[in-house]
């Protein structure tokens, strides 16, 4: 059961209210892009909006969703209440302080850097320091999220912890490493340029600080969607977890292997040794493992959800499952997009392969696809299994939410298909305008304008999402009765050392942080000439 | 799993294995990165292991070193490091203060106030490190003007940078509204390399060492921008201006000059 009810919507409705803001601006940028608008006559307004888009999107939401999905899941599965709910509410505060403070240079045009800062470009202090303010906040949920495990083992000692548990500190002690990269950018390098005290940034090492965070960022953001996959998904159907030992491995794994990949984002650069991204490379290439075996045991355990329904046969199954079940239909879309989001990540981190596709509209599709499409869809789905137990309100538009998902895949697959080919045809991002009466343009510009089509479809898809959950707040009460979790086929009841505590997960991460951004920093940290002067975006400190 | 020894863990599976799996995919990668890739290359700087790992690492033993003498300038060549902080040492009040004085021989062309009726460039509010560049490069014979060139020839370096705050602290017009620009200055060409004006002569940024364009004369605008076409002023900073007003067309140098210009 959820203790803190009010703690947890808090967290959800501000994650959602700020995602609804958002999504009009991505339809907009897209929009003003496209052959449909004329040119943008002042380009800072672009930058504006992808800079909002992308801090709102990137930072804001998806910590918010971990960060309630994580306080409702630490008390149902732990059966205990939340230690340190002051605060809890703290950093919720500082969340939205910290967001306040960005956004408001962020719309008066003081801070167009986009979300991932680009020194030497520099704005206006406040908006780092919102960024700043947002991840300690989200801080003290790692660190509450450490300790009410402590306190649950100390209680039941050589108990197994629940899965649910198990993976959602995996994703906090991730998140608590991996923000440490942009943190000690914004705090070392960026902040003391925007508050006057320098006027050069070394730019190769905030690039390569900044890579710390930015892939493992997106496993973070990925967990709730992963933990909602092995823990919600085949109770709803009616089916059983096909391995609890599979998932806790998957877990573990993606903590050690999240991390140190991120040089693959710069494999253009040259301030990092070609030996460093080819390593890089590789292990960006085992992340691909968890995720296959998540794939592989949820396939099985929606199959024996749907053999208990009935199903035969070797592909007959599949008829057989709850189609009409919102959870399946998001488990499924989600797979699909995730599946051509995967294809597309694997041509990115491969070394030679990403020379084709950098810097182009392939990226901003392919993180669309696996962020936008596969995650989010599954935040959508963890929204409409947890809000009656959060509400005690009956969630009656079925066919609404049915609708809803489906919107949000179509609209996802119309926006980034068309991308992912825009970029193929060498069409650049982080752009405010472009030339369709160059040679090839035309065809450009029919990939741009059938991606308007897409953002709108998802546009609708979130309006449709707000309308569901705000419509279950005046709906009918009703006790939705226990919260419960997908039962394993096998429940764990001795679990190794390894599969019941994060201890030698964790120190493998930081082991191969070391040995994989070691030497990159300490030789740029050295690189007293590689400081550049600044560039103040909106006018000087 | 204990067995009361501290070192129990490292006879367990699940380390050893998952410790060991890491470390056999590090190890593989490195072999690979790091000596076997490099070594394909045919250059000096990745003979032999150690050099192919520094190499591979970012820190090359030794890099091809040129032989032949560098290439002499055909023309002179600007001396200005633009960084911002060029004129950060300045006393503000002070300099200021000098600078008026110092200004009284310039008031003929450019005005007291730092505005000219004539078509000669307006000074007032134009961001000092552009100031001092140009007045520097006319010393230096980076930018060729006969008048001016005598003008600066006897001034020192304080003169200079005083000059140049004083004329900086003058109040300038409030930018123009992009929404009335013509094409080439609100959006440029991109096909063409061509930079939207506004980008970095304020509108919609200003970047150091850029001057304010607006409610300059026309006819100096137009005389920059087809000397920067033509390659006959080069003292831009990284060609920056070479590279786009080779590509603008006559058209464009004139909607260009006639926005900036307004009813001047």
């Amino acid at each position: 059961m959820i203790f803190n009810k009010r703690l947890v919507l808090a967290h959800f409705w501000l994650a959602f209210a700020v995602f609804g803001v958002a999504i009009l601006l991505g339809e907009w940028q897209m929009f003003i892009r496209s052959p449909l608008h004329g040119w943008l006559r002042n380009a800072d307004l672009y930058y504006r909006s992808v800079t909002a888009h992308g801090t709102i999107m990137g930072y804001v939401f998806p910590t918010l969703v971990a960060m309630g999905f994580g306080y409702a899941f630490s008390e149902i599965s732990l059966k205990q209440k939340l230690v340190g709910l002051r605060w809890a509410w703290a950093g919720f505060w500082m969340i939205v302080i910290g967001t306040l403070g960005a956004a408001i240079p962020v719309g008066l045009g003081l801070d167009s850097v986009l979300y991932t800062f680009y020194p030497p470009m520099v704005g206006h202090a406040s908006y780092y320091l919102g960024v700043v303010l947002v991840v300690v906040g989200s801080w003290v949920w790692v660190v509450l999220m450490g300790v009410n495990l402590a306190v649950w083992k100390r209680a039941n000692p050589g108990a197994p912890v629940p899965l649910p548990m198990f993976a959602t500190v995996a994703g906090a002690y991730l998140w608590g490493w991996t923000a440490v990269g942009a943190a000690s950018e914004l705090l070392f390098q960026i902040l003391p340029v925007a508050l006057g005290f320098s006027s050069t940034i070394n730019a190769g090492l905030a690039r390569v600080l900044f890579s710390w965070t930015l892939h493992a960022i997106v496993y973070f953001w990925l967990m709730p969607a992963y933990i909602a996959f092995y823990t919600i998904v085949p109770r709803a159907i009616g089916g059983r977890l096909y391995s609890d030992t599979m998932a806790r491995l998957s877990f573990a794994l993606f903590l050690v292997f999240a991390m140190p990949i991120g040089i693959h984002h710069l494999f253009a650069d040259p301030e990092v040794g070609s030996g460093f991204k080819f390593l890089h490379s590789v292990f960006t290439a085992m992340v691909a493992v968890p995720t296959l075996l998540t794939v592989f045991t949820i396939c099985a355990s929606v199959e024996i959800a749907s053999r208990l329904r009935g199903g035969k046969g070797a592909f007959g199954w599949v008829k057989a499952l709850p189609w009409d079940n919102p959870q399946m239909l998001a488990l499924a879309l989600s797979f699909v997009l995730l599946g051509f989001g995967g294809a597309g990540g694997l041509i990115n981190m491969s070394y030679q392969l990403n020379s084709t596709i950098h810097n182009t509209q392939w990226v901003t599709a392919h993180f669309h696809l696996i962020f936008a499409g596969a995650i989010v869809i599954m935040y959508f789905a963890i929204a409409y299994d947890l809000w009656p137990h959060l509400t005690g309100r009956v969630i009656a538009d079925l066919r609404m939410i049915r609708t809803q998902l489906w919107l949000w895949f179509i609209g996802m697959v119309v926006l980034t298909f068309p991308w992912h080919y825009a970029g193929l045809l060498g069409m650049p991002r982080r752009m405010a305008f472009y030339d369709y009466t160059a040679p090839g343009g035309d065809t450009q510009a029919l990939t741009v304008m059938m991606s308007v089509v897409g953002g709108a479809i998802l546009v609708i898809s979130a309006a449709l999402f707000l309308t569901v959950l705000i419509r279950n707040h005046r709906a009918q009460a009703l006790d939705p009765g226990p919260y419960t979790f997908s039962k394993p086929v096998h429940e764990p009841v001795n679990l190794p050392f390894a599969l019941n505590g994060l201890g030698l997960w964790v120190g493998l991460m930081i082991a191969l942080t070391i040995t994989n951004y070691g030497y990159p920093i300490v030789q740029l940290l050295q690189m007293h000439d590689a400081k550049v002067p600044a560039v103040y975006v909106g006018g000087k400190p | 799993m204990s067995d009361g020894s501290r070192f129990a863990f490292l006879r367990n599976r699940w380390f050893t294995v998952s410790v060991g799996g890491t470390f056999l995919v590090f190890v593989f990668s490195f072999v690979v990165g790091f000596i076997w890739l490099p070594s394909a290359q045919d250059e000096n700087a990745f003979r032999g292991v150690w050099n192919a790992m520094c190499g591979a690492a970012g820190d090359p033993r030794g890099w091809l070193i040129s032989t032949e003498a560098p290439v002499a300038a055909s023309h002179p060549t600007s001396t200005v490091v633009v960084t911002p902080d060029l004129l950060a040492r300045q006393s503000a009040v002070l300099g200021v203060g000098r600078g008026a004085t110092l200004a009284l021989k310039c008031t003929m062309c450019h005005g007291t106030r730092g505005v000219s009726s004539a078509d000669i460039p307006n000074l007032a509010g134009v961001d000092a490190t552009s100031i001092y560049k140009q007045m520097r490069d006319f010393q230096g014979g980076a930018r060729a003007s006969a008048v001016m060139k005598p003008l600066v020839a006897d001034l020192g370096d304080q003169d200079l940078r005083d000059l140049s705050v004083f004329y900086a602290s003058l109040p300038r017009g409030s930018a123009r509204d992009l929404g009335a620009a013509p094409d080439i200055v609100a959006v440029g060409a991109p096909m063409r390399n061509i930079a939207p004006c506004g980008s970095c002569h304020g509108g919609m940024d200003s970047k150091l060492g850029a001057p304010w364009l607006d409610s300059q004369p026309r006819a100096y605008l137009k005389a920059q921008l087809e000397a920067f076409h033509h390659g006959t002023r080069r003292n831009d900073i990284g060609e920056q201006m070479r590279n786009v007003a080779r590509n603008m067309t006559d058209a464009e140098i004139d909607a260009a000059a006639d926005y900036y210009a307004g009813n001047r």
